[in-house]
């Protein structure tokens, strides 16, 4: 356990030594205050039956900046060790490669959620500012940043295999990318191709992470997406600690 | 500390080491020498539980370096070649870092890590940022790393490359200190560096173990042991007839400089003929301006084995 302290401890600073991390930071939080700043005007224009908390966890700005911020977090992770070669010492040091896979997870999470805190403020300065409620209950916070939570581990996971097959970080970001757009639209398939069945666009619908928002964003917990994602972040790292453990037979 | 029985390595196409077989006993430091691409980083991986031998069985400490690779990692201090590190961590932090990884205790950490940074020479740029180190320092830090939680057993591969003369031998003076309390495993390519620290040498070549010995005893065997170089005016007589004449003498090569006659012994191994020489030169009033022994380097061991079949490959 102090070894996957010591490992997570490393992964999460070494976002800040990077200009990587202050990057993502201001893309996003500039995206994302947009975003919040779009919402809150269009509101001001006519009456909506929405708060101001759903439409900023719904609209284009958040999914565009949402997709794009994965590949960023997670691309040097795995790909940088092989590439500078660092992975030896590391490999040679007595730690198990299931403590180094997780502790690059989890050190990608804890920076997601790190970026994510800022947003909080967000909702408290519209309520510090007009005196109304940006959202229509505290759950609504809950369910949404849950889902922030959920949605943010299985990309994550993506993420972690796209960069532990290549030792170039430019190739596991594009892979990662790709995956997880096509993962997002996956959901998207039954408003795009409308001759579906209804029973596929149901199941599809599961997949959407859209709709999963819009459930939690309005406070209702469902524990079916819950499940989804839960389930398919374990079988990914499950798979990249696969993909890991391979690099032994391949050199 | 170190057995190895049988050990095999093929990568696609090619094997790497085929068959290897030594130990290194506790306390040793062992030399590991060959030409590029001769095994020496595959085995040294191999033994540091990086990548898995294609057969055969290595241990340390009686641990199995693949089946339990956990505690056998943990005995060990490993300096890849080229020493591979976060350049985005200052030196300090980088060896707290490996020491609390390497499982030393969180409150010897402080004491372990400073320890090292002085045996290594690393005072002066312990806040520095590792990327904007030079490679004498990086190579270090390296060494510092392997050394900081004080493992039985160092495995350290070209420790010395990339050094100017003067950190060589720093370096050098350093793996002999700790070859006191540590068994070493290092290779290099640089051979006065093995005669000058190491107890024992294997020499590896196209992936087989082609000696294993003591330096002296390496020396001992080799065919054209040593030789006295004569530069004398001989005036009238011949000299090459009258030094072959000397017991001992085996060949005599001649050669001309200005006047000046250069003669190259060849001598059988363990006898000094130069006495014999002098007096030789005194009786027949030769001028003499050099009488000069040669005595042969790990470097003739080396060149005889590793060249040896590419001599006999048909041109």
């Amino acid at each position: 356990m102090r070894k996957f302290y010591t490992l997570l401890v490393r992964e999460v600073r070494s976002y800040f030594h990077s200009p990587i991390a202050y990057v993502v930071l201001v893309f996003f939080l500039l995206v994302s205050g947009v975003d919040f700043y779009f919402q809150v005007s269009f509101m001001n224009q006519r009456p909506a039956s929405y708060s101001v908390q759903e439409a900023f966890f719904n609209s284009v700005f958040f999914w565009f900046a949402f997709v794009l911020i994965f590949p960023l977090i997670t691309m040097r992770l795995f790909a940088e060790e092989f590439k500078l070669g660092t992975i030896e010492p590391l490999m040679t040091a007595p730690v198990r490669d299931l403590q180094v896979v997780l502790a690059k997870f989890f050190g990608a999470l804890v920076f997601y959620i790190l970026l994510w805190i800022p947003t909080l403020l967000y909702f408290w300065i519209f309520q510090k500012i007009t005196q109304q409620p940006a959202a229509n209950s505290s759950g609504a916070y809950w369910g949404s940043y849950l889902m922030l939570l959920l949605l943010g581990m299985f990309y994550l996971s993506v993420g972690c295999l796209a960069s532990v097959v290549t030792k170039n970080q430019i190739v596991a970001a594009i892979i990662s990318f790709s995956a997880i757009t096509l993962l997002f639209f996956l959901g998207l398939i039954q408003f795009i191709l409308l001759d579906v069945s209804s029973g596929m666009r149901d199941a599809l619908g599961y997949f959407s992470a859209i709709e999963h928002m819009g459930t939690y964003s309005r406070g209702i917990i469902d524990t079916r997406p819950m499940v989804l994602y839960l389930s398919m972040t374990a079988l990914i790292l499950a798979l990249t600690y696969q993909a890991f453990q391979s690099r032994k037979w391949r050199l | 500390m170190i057995k190895v029985e049988n050990l095999t390595k093929r990568y696609a196409g090619q094997t790497a080491i085929r068959d290897l077989n030594f130990e290194v006993g506790q306390g040793e430091i062992m030399g590991f020498l060959g030409p590029n691409g001769a095994g020496k980083t595959t085995t040294m991986r191999i033994l540091a539980g990086f990548m898995p031998a294609t057969s055969g069985r290595a241990s340390i400490a009686g641990f199995d370096v693949f089946e339990r690779s956990l505690q056998a990692r943990s005995r060990l201090g490993y300096m890849p070649e080229n020493v591979p590190l976060y350049n985005d961590m200052r030196v300090t932090e980088y060896l707290d870092y490996r020491a609390a990884l390497k499982g030393v205790p969180h409150r010897r950490i402080a004491e372990r890590v400073g320890d090292v940074k002085e045996l290594c020479g690393l005072r002066e740029v312990e806040r520095k940022l590792i990327g904007t180190l030079s490679k004498g320092y990086r190579q270090r830090v390296g060494l510092a790393d392997a050394l900081v939680s004080d493992p039985d057993l160092l495995i350290l591969d070209e420790p010395t490359i990339g050094l100017d003369p003067n950190q060589i031998r720093q370096v050098r003076e350093l793996i002999k200190n700790l070859g006191k309390q540590h068994t070493i495993l290092l290779s290099t390519h640089i051979l006065p560096e093995v005669e000058m620290t190491c107890s024992r040498v294997i020499i590896i070549h196209k992936g087989r173990i082609e000696a294993c010995d003591t330096p002296e005893n390496l020396l001992g065997q080799i065919r054209q042991a040593g030789g006295v170089v004569v530069e004398a005016k001989t005036g009238k007589d011949d000299g090459a007839e009258e030094l072959k004449k000397i017991s001992g003498v085996r060949e005599v090569i001649t050669d001309h400089d200005e006047g000046w006659q250069i003669f190259s012994l060849r001598v059988e191994s363990g006898l000094d003929v130069r006495e014999e020489i002098f007096r030789l030169a005194a009786d027949r009033k030769w001028t003499l301006r050099e009488l000069s022994q040669r005595r042969a380097t790990l470097e003739d061991v080396f060149v005889e084995i590793t060249h040896s079949d590419q001599a006999e490959m048909p041109i």
